[in-house]
């Protein structure tokens, strides 16, 4: 009778696998196995290398460098408020709203955000009018919210506070008696953070931080309303051949889209690791 | 905290605290006072009254709400869903399958592998043709779409009910129900399911919030604009004003099922984010 149970038991699994397999596993499958065939159905490798082209690996390092850009800008700094509302002895309630804010900014993005950063700082912004005000002509300087330094400014609006909400439990989780063990040893403050402190949460802060990059590096919304082809990341190449065949070539949209998910694939590997390593000092 | 007492360390924390509210505050408050300035010199709702009174033409409704109401339509699919594949699925396997953990565990972690545009795309090019031909209706379209927002909202939904589920003890109230002749069904739904409320609102609000304006998936696979998102990105194009209104619109929907989640959630430091980009 239990090896019936236990048979029996698989059954309960397939609605979910179905679901799965429909709509993650099937399609994930398409594109993978799509991108190593040629017009003719037979097995190629041109797919795969026709992405190494100079405008295409320039979509693939536009979209790199905002994503590594935005997630060590947005680990910091998201970081350190985390710090400040866990240990900064402010009040309670500045942490409890600086939770709320973070978790609708993190919530927040796509086109309205695009919306919002143009009216603060396209050419005829609030702050870029203001600024001009006091002297500093931000568009003569170079700069342009309709860049890729702009569209980093953007991503950073929901990038660190996703931070904060990963950040946070970790900074509380540093035990008191850590620090009052190294005090007991004749430590101070610096050797506090150096040997203690820093060791136990750069893991969570490495793999948040992978997180963060991914966050950014599949993000499409804001792109496409802020910056549209003025800024050629991976994503608008890939929904331009959504659109139409623009590359002339069905097979290499296939290995344009794979290759996301590998860089993907290989972040979330990372992430993995170092969440491993950072519940060692969770109970 | 033994650094009330520091005041270096007081004052670099209301600095940091201070510079983060002002980058997350400040956009916010100019596109609002921008919204209010449609009419010339004076402050007026005049923006917010176009977005809800634009008509696309003589006999339909204003657009907002068509595409709101399609929208919502989609994310209440959507956290039905969800949960009917998740719920079940991740109280059976705390319940009989522990040694499926982990390959839920992995399969929670892969939408974050394929976002939504690359989703879309693989949508597009696998049920476009014979013999799963699901775009050719409304509905198969549809069923794409609340697919693709559950994939998206998988990983959260997944955590929250896991946690809500260890919290408790499956194990003794499924067998007391089961001792009194309660089905499989009857045992998730009158049994399981309550004492999961918390966790299941909570994941319901944060998968209305982050669906309702979804755009990526949402636009490719109704490039009729039907959707919210599209609307959005559509008054973007054409408008100077309504776009204000409309972001701020967006904000006050997410915050105030991020409010109610916190209201629901209080004391749980669990991540509150789903997000689809």
């Amino acid at each position: 009778m239990p090896s019936r149970r236990v048979s029996l038991a698989w059954v309960g699994l397939v609605p979910f696998l179905l679901f799965g397999l429909a709509f993650l596993i099937y399609p994930a499958s398409t594109i993978l196995a799509r991108s190593f065939i040629d017009k003719d159905g037979g097995l190629t490798l041109a797919n795969v290398f026709a992405v190494f082209e100079p405008s295409l690996l320039d979509a693939y390092g536009a979209s790199l460098q905002i994503s590594i850009v935005t997630a060590i800008g947005g680990a910091i700094m998201g970081s350190l408020l985390a710090w400040a509302v866990s240990m900064g002895g402010l009040p309670h309630s500045v942490r409890s709203v600086v939770v709320t804010v973070s978790s609708v900014a993190a919530n927040f993005g796509g086109i309205p955000l695009a919306f919002a950063f143009i009216t603060l700082l396209g050419r005829t912004g609030a702050l870029t009018k203001f600024l001009t005000v006091l002297g500093v002509d931000l568009y003569g300087l170079g700069f342009s919210i309709y860049s890729l330094q702009g569209l980093m400014l953007a991503y950073l609006y929901f990038q660190f506070p996703l931070m904060v909400l990963i950040m946070l439990p970790a900074f509380d989780g540093l035990k008191r008696e850590w620090r009052e063990a190294t005090a007991s040893l004749g430590g101070n403050v610096v050797d506090y953070w150096r040997h203690v402190g820093l060791p136990i949460l750069l893991p969570s802060f490495l793999g948040s931080t992978v997180l963060l990059f991914g966050n950014a590096f599949g993000a499409y919304a804001t792109a496409e309303a802020l910056t549209g082809s003025r800024v050629d990341i991976i994503t608008r190449v890939i929904s331009r051949q959504i659109r139409g065949d623009v590359l002339y070539n069905p097979g290499l949209s296939y290995a344009l889209a794979l290759g996301m998910v590998v860089i993907l694939v290989a972040a979330i590997s990372i992430y993995s690791l170092l969440q491993r390593r950072a519940s060692r000092w969770r109970q | 905290m033994s650094s009330k007492n520091n005041p270096i360390t007081y004052w670099v924390a209301v600095a940091i605290v201070t510079i983060c509210a002002l980058y997350l505050i400040v956009p916010l408050l100019t596109q609002f006072d921008f919204s209010l300035r449609m009419k010339r010199d004076v402050l007026s709702l005049d923006a917010y009254v176009s977005v809800f009174t634009t008509k696309p033409n003589a006999v339909d409704p204003p657009k907002f709400y068509t595409s709101l109401l399609f929208s919502a339509g989609m994310a209440v699919l959507t956290i039905a869903f969800s949960l009917l594949v998740i719920v079940p699925t991740t109280f059976w396997v705390n319940y009989r399958l522990p040694k499926f953990k982990p390959v839920m565990d992995l399969f929670s972690v892969m939408p974050f592998a394929i976002p939504g545009i690359v989703l879309a795309f693989g949508y597009l090019r696998t049920y476009t043709s014979p013999p799963l031909a699901l775009t050719n209706t409304d509905a198969g379209t549809a069923f794409l779409l609340v697919g693709g927002y559950t994939v998206g909202v998988m990983p959260y939904v997944y955590r929250s009910v896991d946690t809500g589920l260890r919290a408790i003890d499956i194990r003794t109230l499924t067998e007391a129900a089961r001792s009194l002749g309660a089905g499989w069904a009857t045992v998730i739904w009158k049994v399981i399911m309550p004492n999961l409320r918390a966790a299941v609102i909570s994941a319901s609000l944060i998968t209305f919030a982050v669906a309702v304006g979804e755009y990526t998936l949402a636009n490719f696979l109704f490039p009729d604009e039907r959707a919210f998102g599209s609307y959005i990105a559509a008054i973007g194009r054409n408008r100077i004003f309504e776009p204000a209104a409309l972001t701020i619109i967006s904000y006050l929907l997410v915050w105030a099922c991020v409010l109610a989640v916190q209201r629901i959630g209080r004391g749980s430091t669990q991540t509150q984010t789903a997000v689809i980009r």
